[in-house]
């Protein structure tokens, strides 16, 4: 990493009439990276983004793009740019001159910006297709009109608000891959948005998670998933099950809110003996094939409903059935301790 | 309680009365129902809409008896040729197109900026405020309104009052007055699809636009103007041919000038020449269609 960041946000705050969508963000973003920002519908993610993009005016705080202040630069003057959420192509363009659009701004020649348009294109396996209009696209072909549009200008940081979102899975396994190579190949700055917290995980050097217009938890995905620091971003990020205060006291015997992950979790038909393991006993209420793995829902006898997720391998010892009666089985190591809300 | 056990032994089906069945008839006949659905509006559209427009062109190629000045079936071209050769109608025709012309030419100069503003900057609340106010003057009569600038023109009016310490006066009744005059009443007709046309223009592509190096005038011409130039046409459409058709306004506040308007009222009324008339109508109704076919040709129709 570089001493300088890509981008730097200080006291980023963006009120709308009555919300505070964006509360005093701090956040620095390195050269190449490719930084997520993950979180429900209405935490900000979205704003922080436009805000860099420069589509809105922040109420507080100072945006720097690669050592310069652009708080107050108009979208046109920032070295960034964008994919949007619906793409947004010019539906009164060819696929070419969609993608030549910002060369003919900056005032490139006829034959240069059709060549590197084309070349553009082609990076998307799209060159077959400059003469379409947008319309007679598919979804996953649009989105990557609107990546080819956003390279051809050799920005300096690429931002991706849910470009993906409007995909189907199958489309969205192999975009997810596509976009990865495409960043490691431009070697700039990602900035994606997303609520997908699997894609955030997947493509993701480092993720924040916004929650309330404030970053909850910044780190890498390991961490994330690892060691969740609150109640929210345990919940949010995988799925999880949580102790609070009296059910950490009942199963778990300690103080305090905790999360274990359900692939942490096995179930036995006797509580375990071994060290640094625990085990509880609980009733089985259902069990699902999953195909790679079952999950299976119990109900502790002093504790909640949980999610155990096992392998479909030769590791299971139990193969219960709903009503059965289970030993569910952790390590220590795997209970994670939350910070309490507000603290 | 005995009502309350009858009704739980016979349940949901209401009792067959003649609405239900007649619904139920309609359900199981799709096309009398359509055609109950189309049987006015279609009456309206062909018997009074075309057949009177098929009568009037038919009536141009009739002829006056110059005795009795009843209508005769005499099929001839003369009132055409008339129309097409005559100095005075040629002359009419050009002032009507001009002064139409004008008349669009203004609209839309003070539409786009208004309807953008509308559709683009304000708020959610003042938008409706400005389509309520867009929509407000065609509540108050045609006449009254018009009456209204003859006052405001008039030698001692308000303009003059306004315009006095400038060094500038009135423009006084005439052609101007009367351009004036029909931009004011036919502006609502050209804000309002414009505004629509641009509202239906994604934020997202101004966004795009300003995202890849655009500035306000660039999106302004390669994205905002081609995206709103079928609405454009549209608005211009409703100026244009009311223009083209107006002898009111002109009347009152166009002095001695006439329209074609004009020339189709004398020859009703105190020339009673029908046939006449009816071939000066001719005319807006040529050069409208001559307008969309032009129109048509630029394309700008196809994404309607």
């Amino acid at each position: 990493m570089t001493a300088q960041p890509a981008i730097r946000l200080s006291g980023l705050t963006k009120e709308f009439a009555s919300v505070t969508a964006v509360d005093h963000v701090d956040l620095e973003i390195a050269e190449g990276e490719f930084f997520s920002m993950l979180g429900p519908s209405g935490s900000g993610k979205t704003t922080v983004l436009r805000l860099i993009a420069g589509f809105e005016q922040p109420t507080g705080g100072t945006i720097e793009l690669f050592g310069a202040d652009v708080t107050r630069t108009p979208p046109f003057d920032r070295p960034v740019n964008t994919v949007f959420q619906d793409y947004a192509l010019f539906p009164h363009m060819s696929v070419l001159d969609n993608v030549a659009y910002g060369l003919r701004v900056r005032g490139v020649g006829r034959a240069e910006r059709r060549e590197r348009a084309m070349r553009a294109l082609a990076a998307v396996r799209l060159d077959g297709f400059a003469d379409r209009k947008p319309a007679q696209l598919s979804g996953g072909q649009r989105q990557r009109v609107a990546l080819a549009r956003a390279t051809v200008v050799e920005p300096k940081a690429l931002l991706l608000d849910e470009p993906l979102g409007a995909l189907d899975l199958k489309l969205r396994e192999q975009m997810q891959v596509e976009l990865k190579q495409l960043q490691r190949e431009l070697g700039i700055t990602f900035i994606f948005v997303t609520h997908d917290q699997e894609e955030a995980l997947t493509l993701s050097d480092r993720v924040a998670v916004f929650h309330d217009g404030r970053i909850e938890q910044l780190g890498t995905p390991r961490e994330l998933y690892e060691n969740p620091a609150s109640h929210f971003v345990a919940d949010f990020v995988g799925t999880t099950n949580l102790f609070g205060p009296d059910h950490a006291r009942t199963v778990l015997g300690r103080e305090g809110e905790f999360s274990i992950r359900p692939e942490k979790l096995t179930l036995a038909a006797a509580p375990s003996a071994a060290g640094g393991e625990r085990s509880a006993a609980g009733t089985v209420v259902d069990s699902i094939y999953l195909g790679s793995g079952l999950r299976h829902i119990v109900d502790l006898d002093d504790g909640p409903r949980i999610s155990v997720l096992e392998r479909n391998d030769r590791s299971r010892t139990v193969d219960p059935g709903r009503g059965d009666r289970v030993h569910v089985t952790w390590h220590d190591e795997d209970v994670v301790a939350l910070i309490p809300p507000g603290a | 309680m005995t009502s309350a056990h009858t009704t739980r032994r016979a349940p949901a089906l209401p009792r067959a009365s003649a609405a239900r069945r007649g619904s139920a008839f309609l359900t199981a006949h799709p096309r009398v129902r359509l055609g109950l659905l189309l049987a006015a509006p279609l009456f309206w559209l062909v018997v009074v809409y075309i057949v009177a427009l098929v009568l009037l062109l038919v009536t141009a190629f009739w002829t006056v008896d110059s005795f009795t000045g009843e209508i005769r079936i005499d099929w001839t071209l003369d009132n055409i040729v008339t129309v097409l050769t005559g100095a005075l109608y040629q002359t009419v025709t050009l002032r009507t197109v001009g002064v139409a012309a004008a008349v669009t030419v203004i609209d839309v100069l003070l539409a786009l900026p208004i309807a953008f503003f509308m559709a683009k900057v304000a708020g959610p609340r003042l938008q409706r405020i400005l389509v309520i106010a867009v929509l407000m003057p065609l509540w108050a009569s045609y006449l009254v309104k018009a009456y209204a600038w003859r006052s405001v023109l008039s030698q001692d009016g308000i303009l003059e009052w306004l315009l006095a310490p400038l060094g500038l006066h009135t423009p006084g009744y005439g052609l101007t007055a009367t351009i004036i005059t029909l931009s004011y009443l036919w502006l609502p007709y050209v804000i309002l699809p414009i505004y629509a046309g641009l509202e239906r223009v994604p934020d997202s592509l101004l966004e795009a636009s300003s995202d890849l190096g655009g500035r306000t005038w660039r999106t302004m011409r390669s994205v905002v103007l081609p995206l709103a130039f079928p609405a454009i046409v549209a608005g211009t459409i409703f100026s244009f041919s009311l223009s083209l058709g107006d002898y009111i306004t002109v009347n009152i506040v166009g002095g001695a000038s006439q329209m074609l308007g004009n020339l189709v009222y004398t020859n009703v009324g105190a020339a009673n020449n029908l046939p006449l008339a009816a071939a000066i109508a001719l005319i807006p109704i040529v050069i409208i269609f001559g307008y969309l076919a032009l129109v048509r040709r630029t394309g700008a129709l196809d994404n309607l």
